[in-house]
């Protein structure tokens, strides 16, 4: 159910919209930069032997 | 067991590891809680109207963004004086949050202020530091990619990060440097306790700050962790390459 807004319904949704864009931008390249680090290091530790 | 024994890589990782499913699961019940509480749940500021409700975001991003800032000096001061390598890349690693968290509060400042101020943007002390304060992060992120030693550009980033952190005071405290500008005082001054925010708006603001600060914990944990993936398969490789 949604709120009344009024006449600055525009104004709330536009910023609810960007900023919940950018947090979901930023927790999705995250975690997808995380997942590439773990099999850059996977990779190099079977390149050279290493697990140390 | 001493707090110093979390600059072993691996002893930071076994913990970052631990914590962090109950810091996401945390993060987002506190943010979700508080942004349909504040959304759905409180009534209309009488002067503000429904715009009130971007209180729940622009409040608890611009908090994070000056918060983070303050961690990154302090890490870079735990870098400069002590070398841990989990200090400087923790500070890495809460950059690109910090910028984030930044843009968010401009843009919500920006939407917020159009109607209630008639501008998007004024040169009000308080919004023109933190537009400064955005440059620094941009500038922070940009010196750890432009400099190819790991050490020397965490050197030159921690004196960014000192430098920075006028300005990362004055966002905070440029209302009362200079008495003047659109931006009104801190909402919830901690010191004081004299808060203006009426107990209805009070309640849920409260949850989305705590929410934002526990999202920034798990995000800086997280990537630390994946800066200290990078740094070790570039070290092996480096190793290997020595070696042959």
């Amino acid at each position: 159910m949604m709120p009344e807004l009024g006449k600055y319904a525009t104004e709330v949704l536009s910023a609810y919209a960007v900023s919940l864009l950018l947090l979901a931008v930023l927790v999705l390249w995250t975690l997808r930069r995380g997942r590439a680090a773990r099999a850059t290091l996977e990779a190099a530790e079977r390149e050279t032997g290493r697990h140390d | 067991m001493s707090i110093w024994s979390y600059a072993n890589p691996v002893k930071f990782l076994t913990l970052s590891a631990r914590v962090q499913p109950v810091l996401w699961v945390l993060s987002l019940a506190f943010v979700a809680t508080g942004l349909i509480w504040g959304f759905f749940g409180t009534p209309e500021d009488y002067r503000q109207g429904a715009t009130v409700k971007i209180i729940y975001l622009h409040v608890p991003a611009a908090l994070m963004a000056i918060n983070a800032w303050f961690m990154m000096l302090v890490a870079s001061l735990i870098w400069l004086i002590r070398r841990h390598h989990v200090s400087a890349l923790a500070a890495k690693a809460a950059a690109p949050v910090g910028v984030v968290m930044t843009v968010i509060a401009l843009l919500t400042g920006a939407i917020w202020g159009q109607p209630m101020w008639g501008t998007w943007w004024a040169w009000d002390p308080r919004l023109t530091s933190f537009l400064i304060l955005f440059l620094f992060y941009l500038g922070y992120i940009a010196l750890w990619e432009a400099v190819e030693d790991p050490d020397t550009a965490a050197d030159l980033t921690s004196v960014l990060c000192l430098v920075g952190s006028v300005f990362a005071v004055l966002s905070r405290y440029a209302v009362q440097f200079w008495n003047q500008g659109l931006h009104q005082g801190t909402s919830v001054p901690v010191a004081t306790g004299g808060r203006s925010v009426d107990d209805v708006f009070f309640y849920p603001l409260v949850l989305c700050m705590i929410g934002f600060g526990l999202l920034f914990i798990a995000l800086v944990f997280y990537r630390t962790g994946t800066e200290i993936r990078l740094r070790r398969a570039a070290a092996l490789r480096a190793r290997a390459g020595r070696a042959a």
